[in-house]
């Protein structure tokens, strides 16, 4: 995030070193013009106000951890607009090979296994790919397999003020859900094992890619949480089946509660009583999809967003929003904030489209800043160690805050009931959707899921065409879809798009090969970081389950 | 798109059918479109229920009607003709690879020919004569390989140049062209009147057709058909014929004990035009273009064609969607590769008006080869189908041969090729067929090149070893499943990718396979055969030892501890199986058969031992590894490892002893090899197998030990002259034709199958006999090599064909072994082949066109291999006996 409509043209070049081969990018333009108009501060979760605020940030910016905060962030378009000035560009490309591995890096696909022929999952598998802006990247993604309950669990997780949130949700949250959604035996079949130090029962079967880390360290701790949870859901044996949505509730409310108790309780290990800080002062919003059989829940808390692609009758495809983004634009949100505080604070609560004019999504795991009280917060930040002490940012108590908590973790559960049009699900962080339209996102998903075939099939009836005709568009509509064929994975598809997309919605090779050859300092001016999971769904077996339900 | 069926079945003309069938046909559509309360009601009962209405039931019913068996009914869910069948293009080719599909094919194309003069019905027959184009030198090799198939069978054929195709077809482009082959007498039919027009004739001989009837279940009663339910009530019956096409998979699993009928469909698209300006003769001959994928033939001025693309869309997967093949998706960008081949082609097309492009799905089997005969589990199951998009070319004569083997009990001509019972369970897993069936499509325009594998439905069954062999460089070949080494590339050598190694020439594992070779006649090698079908069969008293006898042509009333080579024989004294068996006891024996007679073998025993709950069959196939541990030096490692004597003088060739290698104990080791070098087999226990191996690789060392692969266990034994079930030998060879005489005991003081036969022909002596050939002047490095199917000419004339061939690199030659026929000059009537007859001919192998000299044996070379015999005298000298 960058201070707003104010900052400095020093600073500006301080952040980003632009190393040479950027230079013929912006050299000649107004610098100051970019400046004036690129920092409209419109994607960043946390957004500092005022500008005095903005100066002294620029003072501890160096420190790494939070320097991704402060870093400007220029609108989109700006980009292409700054080209126009470039009088004599001297172009520097990746080649498409180097464009490929830069997309590819991060690239996992898993499929639901077959078994003779028959697909017993309502999922054939998923696509999932990251594309960070900022360094190191602070979007996280999770998926697993429920091992001892039915059903998938997808997420996608974006960060602000730093990784360790969205990290430790990352890593947590499933674990959370599937314990909410144990029935009560199996829960004391694990208590039991625990207890007795025999082996415990799998929850999760993780699809992981490489990269995808969980921290070793704070496993014990994270563990001893979780076992508190559980123990409490079976000291409470409401004896009633799991509801799906409220388990995800319960999950997510738990997970933050307890994100929030580390942090006050502390750890006598430094390094881990310094993570535990990091997880509470930094902030992560969550979507999750939890998909089984035909019943699909999403739950969602801040502004990722879940959408499904459905394809018509005509074979066309439609995008249908499975979840709310909690932010300004969502009125029903500043309703629910303003119904929350006193009418006196109406004014002050959503400033330039942000909490407290600093946030801009409504509801987070962790920011404790937003949820604790201001003695609690100086308690905790003066007993803790000395890299959070001196820290400016975590010592800034928002302005007018008068009646914490102004912030939730709590998610807003949809349930949807798949049906076989319904051919998958994209889950992804904003960095997707300020860039590309939904039914964008469903057009390109669907026609690269289905290799462009159903999405207008030429149908000859009764006009008349000729072979050489037929040939000429067929192999017009082949031209046009080989950059499908590039990627075996969805997800890498639609950042392709989301990327290098020109005004006519169809890569651009050379614009695609600059933003990708963006420097560290200077790629989150242009884009955010990216995650998405594309889930493909098996609209035989779903057409099977509705047929059984008839 | 209904009007499109109609003009597709335009020259199918109800009205010129016969009175009985117009009747047929109005009570057809009475009952049917319009939906008449009364039906013909189905009999109660008949001796034989088909079902399936399409070229192959129909054809089937012909068959049998013709053959005098008239109790027949004819059962067809939809309409007849109205399937696959309906959307056939029509095309009778006899370009076919394999010979027992070539046979069918042109049986139909001459069945077809007089169908409408005996029927009445018009079947659209029209000889156009087929080219098939080569745009590269492989390829026209591949063309020239058929070419010497037809022309030795009597079909008329040619290689022409691109010239020439120029001349017979306006509209081809030739530039790109090699050559080609012209076989003029290929047709073109209306594929479903064809089909009208056998069901005609079925119906005036007797059969009863029933259309819009279909079967929900086949009952058994004591492993034999009894009849089927369908719905419209139950028909009691004794034989049940499969002949429905892509749902045969299903019908299959209507029977209580499930007969497997591995088939998988996928999409086949064609396209239909407009006429031409000037409209196409309907004469023009069909054009084949394998390179372009593509088929192309005249239709009514214009066009049909279609092709076999690389990116197959597999179909019904989950099972049966629909009754009938309802007009399916016309997909053109699938079909742009297609197209594209077909304007490169035609440049001339591009101005011509589509009419339509049809979706018709076809169906596809594991190995590209149909699928027919009785069911190994229920007697009196038949099943005819899975034609891979060749169903009117194989018809005819497809039909033919399950008729006669419904009648007769066997058909007129080997077709184990085809035969249901090549398969087993573990082919029909639906995921593997859906696989499968994605590789085999493109296939059916692929380069057919000698040696080739399946890449799909891999790593199935495997030996206990297989990661050790896999690690140590194996590459591997699947035979029923199972994975076998073919050899083993060693460390820091690295073959051609899979498609570059595509050849008709020298491979690039020549030297691998010669070294391989050299360890096994030099020192020894060790050869995982664990694939090899085994069974015990075991008694309380003497029945395992009287039934085999019975069932055996050898004398197996051998001393405990013998080993037998002999033939499993039909009742024509033809081999079903060639097997080795060991006497464990008085009262068990163990049987080794090759690998793909697991299913057929069982069948065969199963349907002929007595019903004896004292006598027991057990399938121990999956319990044992086994190790063919072959070379001089194999008798030291064993000994090292046993602590026993295993010297020729203790342990002669053909004994079976269970013994200790290393720790394990109850090994059974016998002293054959099958390729006549001296060794051992070693059928281990699973659990030891990785044991056994470590031990004998360890302890080999100093012998000088290595692994080695089929290949070159297929060079030892065809240049010792040994013949192998399933490649030489098949149901239609009896041991006298092969010279295993001694492997006959007509004197075992009891009766046994095939022995009259037997002795008739050691009377009269045999039409055809199995002679080993070596390749005089044929270039290893330059000239093609041969494969199997090879035209063999003896002073100029043709005698018959090859059936395996390897290079031998002791004789550094190609040797190739095959059947001498005997013609008569004048008449081409078969005559006995004598000795005097073999020995005293000029030979010359037809290798793609190409003839090379050949030397013909009836007999090892021993003196070769005098030097290193030592306990193989026994099992050498029993071939030199005769």
């Amino acid at each position: 995030a960058i201070p707003v409509r104010s900052s400095r043209l020093p600073s500006l070049s301080d952040a980003m070193p632009a190393p040479a081969h950027l230079f013929p990018l912006i050299r000649n333009c107004e610098i100051s013009r970019i400046c004036s108009t690129a920092c409209y501060c419109h994607h960043k979760h946390l957004c500092c106000l005022s500008s005095h605020f903005a100066h002294s940030h620029f003072r501890y910016a160096p420190q790494k951890k939070f320097a991704a905060l402060y870093r400007p962030k220029e609108n989109f378009n700006y980009f292409i607009h700054a080209r126009d000035y470039a009088s004599t560009p001297q172009r520097f490309y990746l080649t498409p090979p180097q464009v490929n591995s830069i997309l590819k890096a991060n690239e996992y696909s898993f499929k639901v296994p077959e078994f003779d022929g028959k697909n017993v999952s309502s999922v054939l598998g998923f696509d999932s790919n990251q594309l960070p802006a900022n360094a190191p990247i602070e979007d996280r993604r999770s998926a697993a397999t429920c091992l001892q309950t039915r059903g998938m669990l997808l997420g996608v997780f974006d960060g602000h003020a730093g990784c360790a949130c969205a990290q430790a949700v990352s890593e947590r949250l499933f674990y959370y859900i599937a314990v909410s959604l144990l029935p009560h035996e199996t829960l004391l079949e694990i208590e039991n094992a625990v207890e007795s130090g025999r082996a415990l029962l799998p929850i999760l079967q993780w699809h992981k890619h490489p990269n995808d880390y969980f921290s070793k360290e704070a496993s014990k701790l994270y563990f001893n949480s979780l076992r508190t949870y559980w123990q409490e859901l079976i000291d409470l044996n409401s004896g009633e089946t799991t509801d799906v949505k409220e388990a995800l509730i319960n999950a997510f409310k738990r997970l933050d509660n307890d994100i929030s108790l580390e942090a006050q309780v502390g750890d006598p290990n430094s390094f881990l009583n310094y993570l535990v800080l990091r997880v509470a002062f930094s902030g992560a919003t969550a979507c999750v999809a939890h998909v089984d059989g035909v019943d699909l829940h999403i739950a969602n808390t801040g502004d990722s967003r879940a959408m499904l692609g459905v394809q018509e009758e005509d074979g066309s495809w439609s995008a249908v929003n499975l979840s709310y983004d909690h932010n300004a634009q969502n009125e029903h949100e500043v309703e629910r904030v303003k119904m929350e505080h006193p009418k006196s604070e109406e004014k002050s609560l959503v400033k330039q489209d942000r909490l407290l004019g600093l946030l801009m999504p409504f509801r987070a795991f962790g920011d404790v800043k937003f949820k604790w009280s201001i003695e609690l917060q100086k308690r905790v930040v003066e007993s803790g160690p000395d890299q959070l002490n001196d820290n400016e940012y975590t010592k800034f108590i928002p302005p007018n805050y008068h009646t914490p908590p102004y912030l939730t973790a709590e998610p807003e559960v949809i349930h949807h009931k798949l049906r076989p049009q319904d051919k998958f699900l994209v889950l992804a962080t904003d960095g997707l959707w300020e860039t590309m339209h939904r039914q964008d996102v469903a057009r390109i998903v669907g026609e690269y899921l289905t290799g462009v075939h159903h999405q207008q099939p030429i149908a000859v009836g009764g006009y008349k065409v000729t072979l050489g005709q037929m040939h000429g568009l067929l192999t017009e509509r082949r031209a046009r879809i080989s950059s499908v064929f590039e990627d075996q994975n969805a997800a890498t598809h639609l950042i392709r798009h989301a990327v290098g997309n020109n005004e006519f919605g169809t890569v651009d090779h050379e614009r695609l090969s600059k933003m990708l050859s963006l420097p560290e300092e200077l790629a989150r001016m242009y884009r955010d970081d990216i995650t998405i999971i594309v889930v493909q769904f098996n609209s035989r077996v779903i057409g099977a389950y509705q047929n059984e339900e008839l | 798109a209904a009007s499109m069926f109609f003009q597709l079945l335009s020259d199918v003309r109800w009205r010129t059918a016969t009175a009985k069938w117009r009747r047929m046909t109005c009570s057809r559509r009475s009952t049917s479109s319009m939906a008449e309360p009364h039906p013909l009601p189905l009999p109660a009962q008949a001796q034989v229920v088909i079902c399936g209405g399409g070229i192959m039931g129909t054809s089937v019913a012909y068959h049998l009607s013709k053959m005098g068996w008239k109790d027949v009914v004819l059962l067809e869910q939809g309409r007849l003709a109205a399937g696959t069948t309906r959307f056939c293009a029509g095309i009778v080719s006899t370009a076919r690879h394999v010979s027992i599909e070539l046979k069918m094919a042109d049986y139909s194309n001459k069945l077809y020919q007089q169908l409408e003069q005996e029927t009445g019905v018009k079947t659209g027959y029209v000889k156009t004569g087929s080219i098939s184009l080569a745009q590269t030198q492989d390829r026209l090799i591949s063309l020239k390989r058929i070419a010497s198939s037809l022309n030795v069978m009597g079909i008329p054929c040619e290689i022409i140049t691109p010239k020439q195709v120029a001349q017979l077809h306006p509209l081809i482009n030739i530039h790109d062209l090699v050559g080609a082959m012209y076989v003029p007498e290929d047709a073109l039919v209306s594929s479903a009147s064809v089909s009208l027009a056998l069901a005609t004739t079925a119906s005036r001989n007797g059969v009863q057709i029933h259309e819009r009837t279909s079967v929900s279940h086949v009952s058994v009663q004591k492993g034999r058909v009894a009849g089927v339910e369908t719905d419209r009530g139950q028909i009691q019956c004794q034989y049940f014929v499969n002949c429905a096409g892509q749902w045969a998979y299903e019908l299959g699993h209507t029977v209580e004990e499930p007969v497997n009928i591995p088939l998988h469909a996928c999409e086949h698209f064609y396209l239909l035009t407009h006429p031409l300006k000037e409209p196409l003769a309907s004469t023009l001959p069909t054009i084949v273009d394998p390179d372009g994928r593509i088929y192309v033939r005249n239709w009514q001025g214009g066009i049909l064609s279609g092709g076999f693309e690389k990116n197959p869309k597999p179909l019904f997967t989950e099972g049966r969607n629909q009754l009938e093949i309802q007009s399916l998706q016309e997909d053109w960008d699938h079909f742009e590769p297609l197209l594209s081949a077909l304007l490169r082609r035609m440049p001339d097309l591009e101005a011509l008006q589509i009419m339509q492009l049809v979706n018709c799905p076809e169906s596809f089997t594991p190995d590209m080869r149909c699928i027919m005969g009785e069911s190994p589990t229920v007697r009196g199951y038949f099943v005819l189908a899975g034609m891979n998009s060749a169903g009117i070319s194989y018809g005819g004569g497809a039909g033919r041969y399950l008729a006669e083997w419904m009648v007769n009990g066997y058909p007129s001509e080997n077709v184990w090729p085809l035969d249901l019972k090549r398969f087993g369970t573990l082919q029909s897993s639906r995921t593997f067929l859906r696989h499968r069936v994605m590789e085999v499509m493109p296939l059916m325009c692929d380069l057919k090149v000698p040696r080739w594998d399946f890449q799909t439905g891999r790593q199935l069954r495997t030996s206990p070893l297989y990661d050790r062999l896999d690690a140590q460089g194996a590459r591997w070949m699947e035979k029923h499943g199972f994975e076998r080494v073919k050899y083993f590339v060693p460390p820091g050598k690295d073959l051609l990718d899979l498609d570059q190694s595509k050849t008709f020439y020298k491979p690039d594992w020549f030297d691998i396979v010669g070294s391989e070779v050299k360890c096994c006649k030099e020192a020894v090698c060790v050869i995982d055969m664990s694939s090899f079908t085994k069974f015990e069969i075991s008694s309380t008293g003497n029945q395992a030892l009287e039934s085999l006898q019975y069932l055996f042509s050898n004398d197996l009333d051998v001393p405990v501890g013998h080993v037998v080579h002999t033939g499993m024989l039909n009742e024509k004294g033809g081999y079903e199986n060639d097997c080795s068996i060991a006497r464990l006891s008085k009262r068990s024996f163990f049987m080794i058969s090759p690998t793909d007679q697991q299913v057929h073998c069982w069948a065969w025993l199963k349907n002929r031992l007595p019903d004896d709950s004292n006598l027991t069959m057990e399938d121990v196939t999956w319990k044992y590894t086994a190790l063919n541990l072959i070379g001089p030096r194999a008798v030291d490692v064993l000994s090292e490892l046993s602590y026993a004597p295993v010297t020729p003088e203790h342990f002669p060739s053909l004994f079976c002893k269970e013994m200790s290698v290393g720790y394990a104990n109850g090994i059974r080791v016998m002293s054959i090899t099958h390729t006549g070098e001296p060794g051992f087999m070693l059928y281990i226990p699973i659990e030891y197998a990785l044991h056994v191996y470590n031990e004998v690789m360890n302890m080999g060392q100093k012998y000088g030990i290595r692994n080695a692969g089929y290949y070159a266990l297929r060079s030892l034994r065809i240049e010792k002259f040994f013949a192998f079930w399933g490649q030489d030998l098949d149901a239609f060879t009896t041991p006298m034709e092969c010279g295993r005489e001694f492997q006959v005991k007509l004197e075992k003081g009891m009766q046994f199958v095939g022995q009259e036969a037997l002795l008739e022909q050691k009377q009269n002596g045999v039409y055809k006999r199995f002679t080993m050939f070596i390749l005089e002047d044929h270039d290893t490095d330059m000239d093609l090599w041969p494969w199997w199917g090879e035209p063999i000419f003896r002073n100029g004339r043709y005698v018959g064909k090859t059936t395996s061939s390897a290079y031998s690199y002791t004789l550094e030659r190609h040797v190739c072994l095959g059947f001498v026929q005997h013609f008569d000059e004048k008449t081409g009537e078969e005559l006995v082949v004598t000795t005097d007859f073999i020995n005293q001919g000029e030979y010359e192998i037809d290798i793609a066109g190409q003839r090379f000299q050949a030397k013909a044996k009836l007999y090892p070379f021993s003196s070769l291999f005098t030097h290193r015999r030592r306990k193989d005298e026994v099992e050498l000298s029993d071939y030199q006996r005769e």
